[in-house]
């Protein structure tokens, strides 16, 4: 292999992986304040068919961003009102918004079907993108790959330095004892349900604007689950889901260059790469039972009814 | 707790009621065109046709050729016909209820469009013994139910030849889906093709275990354009290929429709399905009462298969060895696997003089000379 080739294989992994990023670092947040939301994958297709609608009317693919967030937003919203609000099961309500908004994307998103718009072009940054090996991947990929970036270690410093941090975490380990010392346990919940919300629907954007610039129904072909898979692989920590995330991108891209390279191995087994990966994990965490039970947030998945 | 108990009932019944509307998509669409048959009936009973099509009509591809047939056929004949389809069906039990639905609701013809729709329309055939059916692409067969599939393989070496004559690093490459006999003709059509024009050619295959994908699809066009390939066509479901292909400023051979509009400068032609034909040809017998049931493989000589209209890099020299090609496909002098054909190991498939048989070409299971890589095992 030719240091050409690993340096389009760095720069292909960042990119595969970077819909998984923005898509795990929302459920992450939801899951610490803990509220388990399942509809990742309708959240996801509303933003693409919302951004790349918006950015075809309107000629702006910034605007069509933005469309994507809010398609997201209004998606985790309406998960909001019924799971938190309403104190609906979090499983059946987020399955029922990944149906419903597989099934409403593709009903608005009908006739921009068979469309082509010139996507969301890379920005190069001069002479570090000339940087041997790693300077492609770092420094020649689209805006929202590093916007991811920024996302990223926004959410790391979150948990890691700022009070809010610890609020969101008090409230899905305990909801009663955090309301009980006066943290607003429905509001904070909201907040990070409508955050993940918008991560997905800028994950949407990223497919449907940046990724292949096109609609097409189902487009985002299982990513949100594989994200949600993601969060379990990192145990809940904030950097272990940026390792997981390029760790699946490179898995899924391996098995079509090891192919380009002429190797022998059966695509099918190449194709199971990223899952064989995540039951590893999996396998991994449950021999350190205990240190994957401290991480899982105590109170995910369940409702939580304000005291009157 | 009586009041919470409420409120969680409110929550479930807005959760069903957005998972019925959903789920209700597809049937709503069948159900607008279906309204209007009683009015109609009484002035002059026109032939009810039912089409039921795997993907939405609106993908570009596969589904899209389907209907849009169905709209030429409604052109064609007006108020003699009255069409009704239903889109994104799942294959299996849920196609079954939707067959079953058209049949009972006053259809006289079923198209029913996908591989996996086979056991059911045979199940639906037989409990409907006065509707005729038309399948595409299987190979189980009733009194009341023919079969229909297009020779696409034989676009598919057409544009090997534009391929074959237009690379300059002499390598192409081939986005494909899994290993199954028709994509394999498809991929051994094509090489032939540009092996004829161009004896140092390499087409490199990628199998993206997947036939819709668009951005698995995007990496396997970018691996093979870092291979060298600088044209590129696909045997998938998307337009992410011909996009990759845009982008990086290499050249691409479509598939299913003409999709110039993903790649303005990259798209050179496609391999294109008409129905129309065919549609027509069936639409006829029936209402002149000399319906069979057969098994139809129609090609170029049909128009069935077709290529997209050629962009303005396309040599004038390769346009027209291409148009002689199709036309002598056309005339029948020629086919496509007319011998000597040869595998990967150089060993003779087919003799000189002698040409491949539909049985042959039906399991199609090793590449041709000029292919490069293994084929895996499926």
């Amino acid at each position: 292999m030719d240091i050409d080739l690993i340096a389009n294989i760095l720069f292909a992994t960042l990119r595969t992986g970077t819909p998984l990023i923005l898509i795990a670092l929302g459920e992450l947040v939801a899951e610490k304040a803990g509220v388990l939301n399942l509809g990742q994958e309708g959240m996801v297709l509303m933003g693409a068919v919302s951004g790349f609608i918006v950015a075809t009317v309107t000629g702006s693919l910034t605007l069509g961003v933005f469309a994507a967030i809010a398609a997201g937003l209004l998606m985790s919203l309406l998960f909001g009102v019924l799971a938190i609000s309403l104190v609906s099961n979090q499983v059946a309500t987020g399955l029922a918004l990944t149906i419903f908004g597989t099934g409403l994307s593709a009903f608005v998103g009908a006739s921009y079907v068979g469309q082509g718009i010139e996507g969301i072009t890379p920005w190069i940054v001069p002479v570090l993108s000339d940087i041997p090996l790693v300077g492609k991947a770092l420094f020649a990929q689209d805006p929202l790959v590093y916007l991811s970036w920024v996302l990223f270690i926004g959410v790391y410093l979150f948990f890691k330095k700022s009070r809010g941090g610890l609020v969101v975490r008090a409230v899905g380990e305990n909801p009663e004892a955090a309301n009980a010392v006066g943290m607003k346990v429905t509001r904070v919940r909201y907040a990070a349900v409508l955050f993940g919300g918008a991560m997905s629907g800028l994950a949407g954007g990223y497919l449907s604007l940046a990724y292949t610039p096109l609609w097409t129904e189902g487009m985002s072909a299982g990513r949100g689950w594989i994200a949600l898979a993601l969060v379990v692989f990192a145990s809940w920590k904030v950097s272990r889901v940026m390792l997981g995330a390029y760790l699946f991108g490179a898995a899924s891209i391996m098995h079509l260059v090891l192919q380009g390279l002429g190797f022998e191995v059966s695509p099918n087994l190449l194709a199971m790469l990223p899952y064989v990966a995540t039951i590893l994990v999996l396998m991994i965490l449950a021999n350190d039972a205990a240190k994957a039970k401290l991480n899982t947030p105590l109170s995910l998945g369940q409702p939580y009814r304000p005291q009157v | 707790m009586t009041l919470s108990i409420n409120k969680k009932m409110a929550a479930f019944s807005v959760v069903a009621a957005l998972g019925l509307t959903a789920c209700g998509k597809a049937p709503e669409t069948a159900e607008a065109p279906a309204a209007a048959p009683e009015a109609a009936a009484e002035t002059a009973a026109p032939l009810k046709i039912g089409f039921v099509y795997v993907g939405p009509t609106g993908d570009a591809g596969w589904t899209y050729a389907h209907d849009e047939a169905r709209k030429a056929l409604e052109a064609k004949y007006g108020d003699k016909i009255e069409t009704t389809y239903v889109e994104s069906v799942k294959e299996g039990a849920d196609s079954e209820r939707v067959i079953g639905q058209l049949a009972r609701t006053g259809n006289d013809l079923i198209f029913t469009t996908s591989f996996g729709y086979m056991n059911p329309t045979l199940k639906v055939a037989g409990m409907n013994p006065e509707v005729k059916f038309e399948h595409a692409s299987g190979y189980k067969r009733a009194d009341n139910m023919g079969t229909f599939f297009t020779r696409a393989y034989q676009g598919r070496y057409l544009t090997g030849l534009v391929a074959g004559s237009m690379t300059e690093t002499n390598v192409i490459g081939y986005v494909a889906s899994f290993p199954i006999p028709e994509v394999i003709r498809g991929i051994n059509a094509f090489t032939k093709g540009a092996l004829e024009v161009n004896p140092d050619v390499k087409v490199k295959v990628v199998w993206a275990s997947t036939w819709f994908d668009p951005a698995k699809e995007r990496e396997a066009a970018e691996t093979l354009m870092l291979q060298g390939a600088d044209i590129l066509t696909q045997h998938t479901d998307s337009a992410a290929v011909v996009q990759a292909a845009e982008a990086k400023g290499k050249f691409a051979i479509g598939y299913h429709s003409d999709m110039a509009v993903y790649g303005e400068k990259a798209h050179l032609t496609a391999t294109i399905h008409n129905w129309e034909p065919l549609y027509t040809a069936k639409v006829e017998a029936v209402l002149n009462d000399t319906w069979t049931s057969e098994d139809l493989w129609p090609g170029i000589a049909e128009g069935t298969t077709d290529l997209a209209p050629f962009a303005d890099v396309v040599p004038a020299a390769v346009r027209e060895l291409v148009d002689a090609k199709k036309a002598a496909l056309k005339a029948g002098e020629m086919r496509v696997f007319d011998g000597p054909l040869l595998n990967q190991a150089g060993e003779v498939i087919v003799a000189e003089g002698e040409t491949m048989e539909d049985g042959a070409l039906l399991g199609f299971n090793q590449y041709v000379q000029g292919v490069e890589g293994a084929l895996p095992k499926n």
